[in-house]
């Protein structure tokens, strides 16, 4: 009980004091996450919607293929997107490891499998539904996965806010591409894995509760903007 | 139709804006060393003073001394500063570095639980130590992550004759981590371990950890700095690397180092030579 306290008034002190090397390292924490979750989304959602809708031959292996890379480690993610950007690899020259670029790139690998396998979720059930009418209507099949895209967004928040968790939770990809270089890849997570290993429990254990109401707020304003919107729609 | 449009506009946008602001860089060099110089708080207090007086900022990748040497052979660094002379030897012969100058060194030191369950009674002899721990079957907690302690520590098991890992009996632990990672796990389980004196000085989570065997020779710990060779990877920044070996060994480097203490101790004691080694 004393170590949880400890950890408390750690992080208390840590948000009061308005650390400005807090305050660098939970910007690039949610700013990494949520560009590779707005990249994970943009990639993400056409091909869940597309394995939904369209028929084509190797389609059963591709929703197959998406759903197993839900279950990608990040270490190993982060382990082939470092072979990729290292100067001996074959993006070497973009000189991206150890950036947050980098950091971004190792995300968007992890989270796109699984906004696409909850898209396709979401999308092949209104397609069940609604399919016969596009089907009737004789809409083009690009037209149709944007529109059932827009008809299921509100179930696609879900699919986006499972995404940013994964994204913000995990240590293993970033650490291997990032470094955990202070003051350019350290963020939450890294910072807390840092701390554990200094021995310093406390300090790691407030950095997580500050991580875990960050995360927190931002699900809970996806929540209220979803309520709002599907009030506002109906 | 239009409106997905727009989103991919906006897409392109965005990404194009944090791919600017990534790329935009200050003059810095990468530096690959390991979690002993970084964790101890080493860096943290020299770099600083570095980057004041020339302008360049030091990034530091903190890893074992095996991987770190790993990132300077693909490249991916500029300079690497490690403490395993024999591996780093190595790295120089293969072509992988040049320059390589000795910079400081500090010791390792056997920590255990204060109950001491191998009775070895403090003392200065490593090795011997080492059997009694193995007789008496004591947990030991080892690295065996390639890092320059755990290579240190497996030149002492085999200096006292004893092949742990094949010895049996569940004592002898490999966790595979870090030192910081080892000395919580050591804590855990009343074992003992091998630690770099600047990690277990900066460690916070002792618990009934302490030193029991301290200033034998054999645990003598050197550390070197090397420039990732410009032949074999073009991209490397020579001149700034250079620059920050240079400033390692020279005068003002060195006080830096002998400057740093935790409670009135020293971690780490400058002893470059002028001269290459």
């Amino acid at each position: 009980m004393h170590d949880l306290a400890a950890a408390l008034a750690a992080a208390w002190e840590l948000v009061v004091s308005g650390d400005p090397t807090l305050v660098g390292i939970i910007s690039l924490s949610l700013g990494v996450s949520l560009t590779a979750v707005v990249l994970a989304s943009a990639l993400g959602l056409p091909l869940g919607a597309a394995l939904a809708v369209l028929r084509f031959p190797g389609r059963n292996a591709g929703i197959v293929v998406v759903n197993a890379l839900m279950g990608l480690p990040p270490v190993v993610a982060g382990l082939f997107v470092y072979v990729l950007l290292s100067r001996s690899g074959p993006l070497g020259n973009l000189g991206l490891l150890f950036t947050p670029g980098a950091m971004v790139i190792a995300q968007t690998v992890l989270v796109t499998p699984i906004v696409a396998a909850i898209a396709r979720q979401v999308v092949e059930d209104l397609w069940r539904e609604y399919g016969e009418l596009y089907l009737v209507d004789g809409v083009g099949r690009v037209r149709t996965v944007c529109s059932l895209l827009w008809l299921g967004r509100f179930g696609l928040l879900t699919a986006v806010l499972a995404g940013l968790g994964r994204a913000v939770a995990e240590v293993g990809a970033i650490l291997i591409v990032g470094g955990n270089i202070a003051g350019i890849t350290r963020t939450m997570t890294t910072a807390i894995a840092l701390e554990t290993s200094r021995g310093d429990l406390a300090l790691a254990l407030g950095l997580g509760a500050i991580l875990l109401t960050l995360v927190l707020a931002v699900n809970a304003a996806a929540h209220f903007a979803g309520g709002t919107a599907r009030r506002a729609a109906t | 139709m239009r409106r997905a449009v727009r989103g991919f506009v906006a897409g392109c946008l965005l990404l194009w804006a944090s791919a600017t602001s990534f790329a935009a860089q200050p003059v810095f060099i990468t530096v690959a060393s390991t979690t002993s110089t970084e964790q101890s708080g080493l860096f943290r207090h020299l770099l600083p003073a570095f980057s004041k007086t020339t302008g360049i900022e030091v990034r530091v990748v903190a890893v074992g001394t095996g991987q770190a040497l790993k990132i300077g052979e693909r490249g991916d660094c500029d300079v690497v500063f490690v403490h395993d002379t024999q591996a780093e030897l190595a790295f120089v012969e293969q072509g992988f570095g040049i320059d390589r100058h000795e910079v400081m060194y500090n010791d390792f030191v056997l920590v255990g639980p204060a109950s001491d369950p191998a009775h070895l009674d403090g003392g200065k002899d490593i090795v011997a130590a080492l059997r009694k721990i193995a007789s008496a079957k004591a947990p030991f907690v080892a690295r065996g992550d390639d890092s320059g302690t755990s290579k240190a520590e497996i030149r002492l098991w085999k200096e006292a004759g004893i092949d742990p890992k094949a010895a049996g009996g569940g004592w002898y632990r490999d966790t595979g981590s870090g030192m910081g990672p080892t000395l919580n796990t050591a804590a855990a389980m009343d074992g003992y371990t091998l630690s770099d004196r600047g990690t277990w000085l900066s460690f916070k989570n002792k618990q009934n950890l302490k030193i029991i065997v301290e200033g034998d020779r054999r645990l003598f710990n050197q550390y070197g700095v090397m420039l990732v060779n410009p032949a074999k990877h073009p991209h490397v920044k020579e001149d700034l690397g250079r620059q920050f070996i240079d400033w390692l060994i020279s005068p003002e480097g060195q006080r830096a180092i002998a400057d740093y203490r935790i409670n009135g101790e020293s971690l780490f004691f400058p002893d470059a030579k002028s001269s290459q080694s």
